[in-house]
C-alpha cells in the first residue's frame, strides 16, 4: 500500500474524520458528541476513540432519547459508554414533555421525531456546548447533499442553506459568537456502503437490530414497522413474523425493517451494494411526508 | 479502492445536472424512491421525459427557480474507483462555489454545449480550474447529438479550448464529444460517433492516474493537536497529532520544529493500530520524538534542509467570497493557514484579473464578490508556507471576516512579498 503512497477510500475517508476530529477539539471549549447506539453514531465515536488514542476521549457524548426506543440499542449504549469510560448526557424528551417544554404528538401515526429538535437545542445550551459532532452524511438525502463539515448554526439553532459559510480545502472555520454552536459532520463524505463496509473492516459491534432476526411486523405506509410498546397495529393491518433487520435506528415508532437473512456486516455490505433503495427512503416515514420534508427540519435545528 | 474527487462546472444550458444524473443513474448510484420522486416531480412540471437534472437540485429554491445555487456533493462508486463530486453551479455570480468545489478537486469537469462552443464562462471555469492547480482537467463537450455528431464541429472546439489554454497551466487536458442526455460516451462508447478514439467519461475518471498528485517531496507536518494521556499506561506519552501535508515522515528521520528551530529525530508515528514504517499525505497521525521539546498546535515538524518559507510578508492571488463587504488596502482580516491562525493586514491589491479575459486592472481599489486579485498581507505571526503551486495544502488560506465569523477570502499563495527597498 505505501509504496504507491496512496491510501485506500476507506483510509482516506477515515483520515479526513481524524483530522476533523482534532480540529475540533483543539478549537472548541465544549464539544460534544450525538451518541445514539445506531450505527452512523458507533462509528463516529470509533472514529472518535482513534484520532485522539492513547487519551480518553476529551468530550462527553449525548443521547436524545425519545422514550421511544429500541431496548437492545438502549442496553448496548450503556454498556459501550461504561465499557469505554466515555461520560454520557442524556437528554430525555419524556422529561421535556413533562417540564412544558414540548407537547406529545398522538395518532397512530405519531412520532417524537419532530419534538426532538427542541429538547436538542434546549440540552445544547444548558450544557453550553459550541460544537456537536453529528453523524450526517450527504448521501442520504437532497438537503444534506450541501450541508457543510461545519455547520454554523444560530442561537436559535437555525440553519440557514443560503447562507453557508464557503468550505475550502480542509480549512474549517469554527467562529462563532456565544449562544451560536457548530454542527459538526465528519461523516459527510462516507455513503451507506461506506458505513458498512468499515464495520465490516475494523469489526465495529453494532446493536443485534442491524442484523437479521425474527419480529413481529406489520405493513404500514410501505414500510414494516415492528410491534412493540409504541406501535400497535390497526385493526386492518396484519400482524406476521418475519426475518428482518434495520437500517437505520431512530424513534420506534416510525422506523421500519426491511425483510433480510443478512447476519453479518459482510452479508449487509453485499445486501446494501445490491439495493435499489435509499436507507432513509426505505425505512424513515418522517422524510416521506414531503419532497422538501428534510429541509424543513433541518432549518428548524434539527440533527 | 481509490477516491476521486472531482468538480463539474457549466451552466444550467450546458447539461451539467443532466450529465451527472447520467453519470449516478448508469453507475446505478441512484435509487429507485428518487428516481421515483424525480419522476413525479418531472411530471407536476410537465416535462415528457424524466429530467435527470432533478437529481442534483437539492434545496427547495433551487427546484423552484430550476437553478444551483450552491456547491452540492454527490456520492458513486464503480468497482474501480469512488468518486465524490462537487457539483457546482456555472452562474457569473457563483465563481464563489466554483472556487469552493475545486479546492479539494482532483479532476474539474468543463461542459461546454456544442452548438456554442467555447463560452466566456467556460474560459472563467478553465481559468479557475487552473488557478486552483486541479491537476486534470476534462473539456465534455456535450449536446453532440444537436450538432450531428459532427467531428469538425468537436475539432473546431478543441481547437479553440486548447488555444485558450496555452496561456493556463493546464498539467493534464482531455476532450470527449458526448450527449449527457442519450448517454453517448458518458459510461459506454458511442455508436453515433465511430471517428473517436478516447475513452468514455466514465473510463477517464476511472483511469486517470492521481498518485502522483499530491507533494510527496517536501516534508510537512502541522501540528494539529498535542496527545499527553497523563495515565499510568502512558504516562510518559506525548505524540504530535496532525495530517501530513507533503512529503514522507520516517522514524529515525531528523526533523526540525518551526518556529523554535529545534531539531530531533523521530521516535515513532503512531496510529490508533499501532505504530507505521511510513507516514505520507493525507494520513492522519501522531508523530513522537525523541527529545522533549516544547511544541504546540501551529508549529510545523518538517526536515532542516527543506524547510517551509517563514515569513509575514506574504503575496496571494485571493478570491473574495462575500457581497457584505469588499477587500481594500489596510482591511483587517483573520487569517487561518494550516493550523495555525494569525490576523493579516492587506497591504496591498496589485491587481485585479478579469477572469474572462485574464486582463489585469492595476488601477482596481477593491476585490468584491467572485472577484479575484493578486493581494499583498502582513500577518501579525509568521506563517509556514510553501507555494501554492508546489504544495495545495501548505500553499492555501482563509480569511475570515472578524466581526461577522464568515469566511471571506480564499488565498493561494504566489510567495514571499517581494521587498521594495
Amino acid at each position: 500500500m505505501s509504496a504507491t503512497y496512496q491510501l485506500s477510500h476507506l483510509r482516506e475517508l477515515e483520515a479526513e474524520a481524524v483530522h476533523i476530529f482534532r480540529e475540533v477539539a483543539a478549537e472548541f471549549e465544549r464539544p460534544v458528541l450525538l451518541f445514539s447506539g445506531g450505527k452512523d453514531s458507533i462509528v463516529m465515536l470509533h472514529l472518535a476513540l482513534k484520532a485522539f488514542a492513547p487519551c480518553a476521549l476529551p468530550f462527553p457524548v449525548m443521547h436524545i432519547d425519545t422514550g421511544h426506543n429500541f431496548p437492545e440499542v438502549i442496553l448496548f449504549r450503556d454498556r459501550r459508554v461504561a465499557e469505554l469510560g466515555v461520560k454520557l448526557v442524556v437528554a430525555s424528551v419524556p422529561e421535556a414533555i413533562e417540564r412544558g417544554l414540548v407537547h406529545d404528538v398522538s395518532g397512530p401515526r405519531a412520532s417524537r421525531n419532530r419534538i426532538q429538535t427542541p429538547v436538542l437545542l434546549d440540552a445544547i445550551e444548558r450544557h453550553r456546548f459550541d460544537a456537536v459532532f453529528g453523524g450526517a452524511r450527504r448521501d442520504e438525502e437532497k438537503a444534506r447533499a450541501k450541508e457543510r463539515v461545519y455547520s454554523f448554526r444560530d442561537e436559535f439553532g437555525q440553519w440557514d442553506p443560503k447562507n453557508q459559510r464557503p468550505e475550502l480545502w480542509s480549512l474549517y472555520n469554527g467562529r462563532h459568537n456565544h449562544g451560536e454552536h457548530i454542527r459538526v459532520f465528519p461523516l459527510s463524505n462516507w455513503t451507506e456502503l461506506d458505513i458498512w463496509q468499515y464495520i465490516a473492516d475494523e469489526r465495529i459491534e453494532l446493536p443485534p437490530i442491524y442484523f437479521a432476526h425474527e419480529r413481529d411486523v406489520f405493513e404500514r405506509d410501505g414500510m414494516l414497522l415492528a410491534v412493540g410498546d409504541f406501535v400497535q397495529p390497526l385493526p386492518h393491518e396484519v400482524v406476521e413474523r418475519r426475518l428482518v433487520r434495520y437500517r437505520t435506528v431512530g424513534d420506534a415508532t416510525c422506523t421500519g425493517a426491511v425483510e433480510s437473512p443478512a447476519a453479518s456486516a459482510e452479508d449487509i455490505v453485499v445486501e446494501v451494494a445490491a439495493s435499489r433503495i435509499t436507507e432513509r427512503g426505505a425505512t424513515r416515514a418522517d422524510d416521506k411526508f414531503s419532497e422538501a420534508a428534510m429541509e424543513d427540519r433541518k432549518k428548524e435545528g434539527y440533527f | 479502492m481509490e477516491l476521486l474527487r472531482l468538480a463539474t462546472a457549466g451552466s444550467v444550458d450546458d447539461g451539467k445536472s443532466t450529465l451527472i444524473g447520467r453519470l449516478l443513474y448508469d453507475s446505478k448510484a441512484i435509487f429507485e424512491d428518487q428516481l421515483d420522486a424525480v419522476e413525479r416531480a418531472s411530471e407536476r412540471m410537465g416535462a415528457d421525459y424524466t429530467n435527470l437534472a432533478l437529481l442534483t437540485d437539492g434545496l427547495r429554491a433551487e427546484r423552484e427557480q430550476g437553478i444551483t445555487i450552491d456547491v452540492a456533493y454527490r456520492y458513486f462508486a464503480t468497482p474501480k474507483r469512488k468518486f465524490i463530486i462537487a457539483d457546482t453551479p456555472g452562474h457569473i455570480q457563483y465563481t464563489r462555489n466554483m472556487v469552493t468545489g475545486a479546492s479539494t478537486a482532483d479532476l474539474a469537469l468543463i461542459l461546454v454545449d456544442a452548438r456554442n462552443g467555447i463560452l466566456e464562462q467556460s474560459r472563467r471555469h478553465a481559468f479557475l480550474s487552473s488557478l486552483l492547480r486541479i491537476p486534470h482537467l476534462v473539456l465534455c463537450v456535450n449536446k453532440m447529438d444537436l450538432v450531428d455528431w459532427s467531428q469538425e464541429r468537436f475539432e473546431e472546439i478543441k481547437a479553440e479550448f486548447r488555444d485558450f489554454a496555452t496561456k493556463l497551466d493546464v498539467a493534464d487536458l482531455t476532450f470527449i464529444p458526448m450527449s449527457a442526455l442519450l448517454g453517448d460516451n458518458v459510461v459506454d462508447r458511442s455508436a453515433n460517433m465511430p471517428w473517436y478514439e478516447g475513452p468514455s467519461l466514465l473510463h477517464q475518471l476511472e483511469e486517470v492516474y492521481i498518485a502522483s498528485d499530491r507533494n510527496l517531496i517536501d516534508a510537512r507536518f502541522p501540528v494539529q493537536y498535542v496527545l499527553r494521556p497523563f495515565s499510568d499506561a502512558h504516562h510518559d506519552y506525548r505524540g504530535y497529532a496532525g495530517t501530513v501535508a507533503g512529503g514522507t515522515f520516517k522514524p529515525g528521520d531528523e526533523v526540525v520544529v518551526l518556529p523554535s528551530g529545534f531539531t530531533s529525530t523521530i521516535a515513532s508515528i503512531d496510529t490508533a493500530e499501532g505504530p507505521v514504517d511510513e507516514a505520507f499525505s493525507p494520513m492522519a497521525v501522531a508523530i513522537r520524538l525523541t527529545d522533549d521539546i516544547d511544541i504546540s498546535r501551529g508549529d510545523m515538524i518538517c526536515r532542516p534542509h527543506n524547510q517551509p518559507h517563514t515569513g509575514q510578508d506574504i503575496d496571494a492571488m485571493v478570491c473574495w467570497l462575500t457581497e457584505q463587504s469588499a477587500l481594500r488596502p489596510r482591511t483587517k482580516l483573520a487569517v487561518k493557514h494550516t493550523t495555525r491562525s494569525a490576523r493579516g493586514l492587506v497591504k496591498d491589491l496589485q491587481y485585479r484579473l478579469d477572469v474572462n479575459t485574464l486582463h489585469r486592472d492595476e488601477k482596481a481599489e477593491e476585490l468584491r464578490l467572485n472577484e479575484i486579485g493578486r493581494v499583498s498581507l502582513r500577518t501579525t505571526a509568521p506563517l509556514f508556507y510553501d507555494e501554492y503551486r508546489r504544495n495545495r495544502l501548505t500553499g492555501s488560506f482563509i480569511l475570515i471576516d472578524e466581526h461577522t465569523g464568515g469566511t471571506v477570502g480564499a488565498g493561494m499563495i504566489v510567495g514571499p512579498t517581494p521587498s521594495t527597498s
